[in-house]
């Protein structure tokens, strides 16, 4: 599960080449799983970042927060607010929904960080909950309260005003200098900004700053025998997460410029957590790895109704199909949660490490297989496994 | 500059009605060993508590060099050059053995905080060469990317020697470095700490192992229900009467 | 006057449903040391505990109408009115406080099952995984209720003779006009007796002595050859329909629906901390306190000074009390702390 090897930055290089080739070639090789379209592909990236940004916190630190929503949502809003006061360009939307983000999540991050263990989770849940009351309610000039906060023909949008940009007839949509932010130019521009989070992610993760982290997860008492004040430390790592998620907030809302307050709603942060847990918390790619599966699945379950099933079933005899479709139905379409809380149980009881610790613990097995070898090469594999 | 690197002043410290700590007085040469010795629940891991800043003194001073330590935390005192090795080893399990050697050597480079993350560890080669030859130096080498929780308990210990060898620290406080270590490791450790001896570090020891004590200690203080009863070279608290009766004569060992 | 003295009623009521909730939750944690973000759910099962009943008691057949002659009109009407005729009727119209028979049974058992089969596989665990497994739990529960109840609210009557409201201002010497709700007087009264059975259970049994000894000192008293694994299973048990019972009760306040068990557990979380984790009486005092202090809030007068200062109350002075008095109102030394 840990790094325990250090690893070369030529290696980590080639990594990141890998990487890239994979997800830039994501609209080829995800054909045969019916999962190409640009819609998807971007939510992907989005969480994607979002997790990734999520682990530098609960992976690298081992601080279980339950507030990341609300950056979530304050990066959606700061976006939808540039895209109607300034301009349609994604720069200035990306920009200010990571950098404001990052300052709520500094004055959180201030006051949460005063405790630890499970006090910080229920500080961080009390700040969610007040966040998203407050959006519903008195700040409903900001968020539009229930309806969301849109886009409408009307808005200002100073700077597309000044450089001559006009919207005619239909609301005009987020774009990067005329690249639209939907469809494949839409992914492409989302894979580009996942791939730059997950280089930073990755020097953090190799760097003496994130040995630091890791070391104040593994004993924050000795840490402070050794010299080291872990606040800021903390600090450092709570906001950076915080702006990851702002920057995917602001991308959600560049894929779909409307943000609700629901998104803020502290269960909302519950989606991150399962996700960095089910990829493997504190692995590398685990992440990666969860928001994908998580947002497929979630994509192929809630399409299914009660007449696909049925459909689906119809080779059962009539007797027999209704009953299996209804009980598959419970988990399926709307039902898509209950089978997220059962998953997310079962990876708690049974892979605390993700699908990494599973691949690696299958990669032990295999490789024990094929050569009965001494316990020291067995401890090596581990530590192998565990590097990406 | 005064001649003692730690000097230790009328320090009492109580919880709640119970008295830990009364009149304590404690002067360490630089360079010196000096040994803490008494029976259980004497008080001298609470002495050394007071010392690295973990439990504030009820009264009295504590002084590093020409530096106050009362007051300050922790972290603070370990980068005025104090670092302690636990009674139970606290190392970072999760961490390979070189990395656990890392961490601190990086404290002592950085200080309080600094962010950095754009050189890579791997490019971080002083450090690490650092490292290798503390895990060396304590014979740990050949375990360097293992996982410090999955070593041995004189393991740990060792290694939590090496962490704390890697800051050069001008004061060093051990708490029982031999306790629960097999007769060789203990030796192996008296050696290592003979050697650190050579290179000028002032160490304040806690030791129930009598051998430990008198092959290692310049100077020894008993402590017995929180307040020194008794300090003197090696020779003079051995044929004291006060300590045979408090502690010797009591609980041999 | 008159205002202040209803809104601190108001904040009674809904104060006797945290501090239950609550009440249980730090049993558990004073007990089995884990932090169970599936007592939430527990209230709200509870609740539909009460909904299951009623459903049971309406089953209804058609009958034709005889009051209408015109044309072949039928009604619903459920099988006990048939059976029974009026004492039917009083049945169903009593359903809430009836439900309480149904739910102590129902509860303890879900309460010991989910102790057995996956709790009691926590123990030993790190508290984020605790949090983690019963955050999953939780969200089982409330999607297997959404599946069978539906996503709407489902109200829940209290019995005719309490439905109105009682004249408490003439009793207390204040205007006529202050009057208040008979069922939420009851509820308060409820919550009250609740509380102090399982403090009398805990102080004046020797099995709830046992506990308290096993809370203070769980190593001591297993070296006594005490089998105290048995009796956490009890308690998680006792928690469970603690919390149940205040979930059936609060029907007639609250119509229930799924999500009605994540609202209360942020705030009975909160209400925990405020109290200090661990304290059993910490946990009932903060329970009224903050229910009073949200009641008093959410009056207009207060609205128009600090905006919202409803919606946020309870989590700014869980905030407050966290940074100057990390061990909450009552906490005792050491309990969660690294």
């Amino acid at each position: 599960m840990s790094n325990t090897k250090i690893v070369s930055p030529k290696k980590d290089m080639i990594f990141m080449a890998i990487l890239s080739a994979v997800v830039l070639t994501m609209p080829l090789w995800l054909q045969p799983f019916g999962a190409a379209y640009p819609d998807l592909m971007q939510k992907f990236m989005i969480f994607g970042i979002f997790a990734i940004g999520y682990n530098i916190l609960f992976g690298l630190t081992g601080y279980l927060s339950f507030g990341h929503a609300a950056f979530l949502g304050v990066g959606s809003y700061t976006a939808v607010w540039s895209f109607k006061l300034l301009s349609m360009n994604v720069i200035p939307a990306l920009i200010f929904g990571t950098v404001l983000s990052g300052l709520f999540a500094l004055a959180i991050g201030f006051v949460s960080l005063r405790r630890s263990g499970i006090y910080f989770s229920i500080l961080t849940l009390a700040f969610a909950q007040m966040s998203y009351n407050l959006a519903y309610s008195v700040l409903t000039p900001i968020t539009n309260g229930e309806t969301g906060l849109q886009l409408e023909q009307a808005d200002p949008r100073v700077l597309d005003r000044m450089s001559g940009i006009v919207a005619d007839g239909s609301l005009p949509t987020p774009n990067l200098f005329g690249i639209e932010g939907i469809g494949y130019s839409g992914f492409y521009i989302c894979a580009a900004l996942m791939l730059i989070s997950f280089f930073i992610y990755l020097r953090i993760f190799r760097s003496p700053f994130g040995l630091k982290l890791r070391a104040i997860k593994s004993n924050q008492n000795r840490m402070g025998y050794t010299g080291f004040s872990t606040r800021p430390y903390l600090m450092t790592a709570f906001v950076i997460s915080g702006m990851y998620a702002g920057l995917a907030g602001s991308l959600l809302a560049v894929t779909d410029p409307l943000a609700g307050a629901e998104r803020m709603q502290w269960t909302a942060s519950g989606e991150v957590v399962l996700i960095t847990i089910l990829g493997g918390v504190g692995t590398l790619i685990g992440p990666l790895l969860g928001a994908g599966i998580i947002k497929y699945f979630e994509n192929i379950f809630s399409a299914f109704n009660d007449t696909v099933l049925l459909n689906a079933f119809s080779f059962l005899p009539d007797w027999l199909a209704h009953p299996v479709a209804s009980l598959v139905g419970l988990f399926v379409g709307e039902g898509w949660h209950l089978t997220l809380g059962l998953v997310f149980m079962l990876i708690v009881i049974f892979l605390p490490g993700g699908i990494m610790e599973g691949i690696s613990r299958l990669s032990r097995l295999v490789t024990n297989r094929g050569k009965s070898d001494s316990h020291e090469n067995k401890e090596k594999e581990q530590t192998s496994a565990g590097e990406v | 500059m005064s001649e003692y690197i730690l000097d230790v002043t009328d320090v009492d410290k109580n919880f709640g009605g119970l008295q830990a700590l009364s009149d304590i007085n404690l002067r360490v040469k630089e360079g010196t060993v000096h040994a803490i010795i008494g029976p259980n629940g004497a008080g001298k891991s609470t002495l050394l508590n007071v010392i690295v800043g973990r439990l504030a003194p009820s009264r009295g001073r504590v002084l590093l060099g020409d530096q106050v330590l009362t007051g300050k935390e922790p972290h603070e005192i370990n980068q005025l050059g104090v670092a302690r090795v636990f009674q139970t080893p606290e190392i970072f399990p999760e961490l390979s053995l070189l990395q656990n050697v890392m961490v601190p050597a990086f404290a002592k480079r950085e200080g309080i905080f600094k962010m950095n993350f754009i050189k890579s560890l791997f490019s971080e080669n002083e450090v690490r060469e650092h490292a290798e030859h503390l895990l060396e130096d304590v014979g740990l080498i050949d375990h360097k990317d293992h996982l410090a929780g999955s070593m041995s308990r004189g393991d740990k210990r060792r290694l939590e020697l090496a962490m704390c060898l890697g800051q050069h620290p001008k004061l060093f406080l051990l708490d029982e470095p031999t306790a629960g270590m097999a007769r060789h490791d203990t030796n192996r450790t008296i050696d290592l700490l003979k050697r650190i001896k050579e290179r000028g570090m002032t160490k304040v020891i806690i030791e129930h192992d009598m051998h430990v004590v008198f092959s290692l200690a310049d100077r020894i203080s008993v402590l017995a229900q929180g307040a020194i009863i008794c300090e003197g070279t090696p020779e003079e608290v051995r044929n004291d009467p006060r300590v045979k009766e408090a502690y010797l004569g009591g609980e041999a060992e | 006057m008159d205002a202040i003295f209803l809104q601190i009623l108001n904040g009674l009521d809904k104060g006797g449903a945290y501090a239950l909730i609550a009440l249980g939750l730090t049993l558990v944690f004073g007990t089995l040391g884990v932090v169970n973000f599936a007592h939430g759910a527990i209230f709200m099962m509870g609740a539909f505990c009460a909904v299951t009943l009623e459903k049971l008691l309406t089953l209804s057949v058609k009958v034709k109408d005889e009051s209408v002659t015109f044309f072949d009109a039928y009604k619903e009407t459920p099988y006990l009115e048939l059976w029974f005729g009026d004492t039917g009727t009083a049945i169903i119209d009593w359903s809430v406080p009836l439900s309480i028979i149904l739910a102590i049974p129902v509860m303890l058992l879900i309460g010991i099952v989910m102790e057995r089969f996956l709790i009691r596989h926590f123990y030993k665990r790190p508290h984020a995984e605790q949090i983690l497994v019963t955050f999953g739990l939780a969200i089982v529960l409330q999607e297997v209720v959404k599946a069978a109840f539906g996503a709407n609210p489902i109200p829940q009557g209290a019995p005719d003779i309490v439905s109105g409201s009682a004249a408490v201002g003439a009793l207390f010497g204040l205007g006529e006009a202050v009057v208040y709700p008979w069922w939420r007087l009851i509820y308060l009264a409820f919550s009250l007796m609740t509380i102090g059975l399982v403090f009398s259970f805990l102080h004046f049994t020797t099995y709830g002595m046992v506990v308290r000894a096993g809370m203070a000192d769980r190593e001591t008293v297993e070296l006594l050859g005490i089998n105290i694994e048995r009796r956490f299973t009890i308690v998680f048990g006792i928690a469970a329909v603690v919390a149940g019972l205040a979930g059936v009760m609060y029907t007639p306040v609250l119509p229930p629906d799924y999500h009605l068990g994540m609202d209360f557990l942020v705030l009975s979380f909160v209400v925990v901390v405020v109290g200090g984790m661990g304290s059993l009486p910490g946990a009932v005092a903060a329970g009224f306190l903050l229910g009073i202090l949200q009641s008093f809030s959410s009056m207009t007068e207060v609205k128009d000074i600090f905006p919202g200062i409803d919606q946020i109350i309870i989590y700014l002075v869980a905030v407050v009390i966290l940074l100057t008095r990390p061990r909450g109102l009552m906490g005792r030394r050491g309990v969660m702390e690294s």
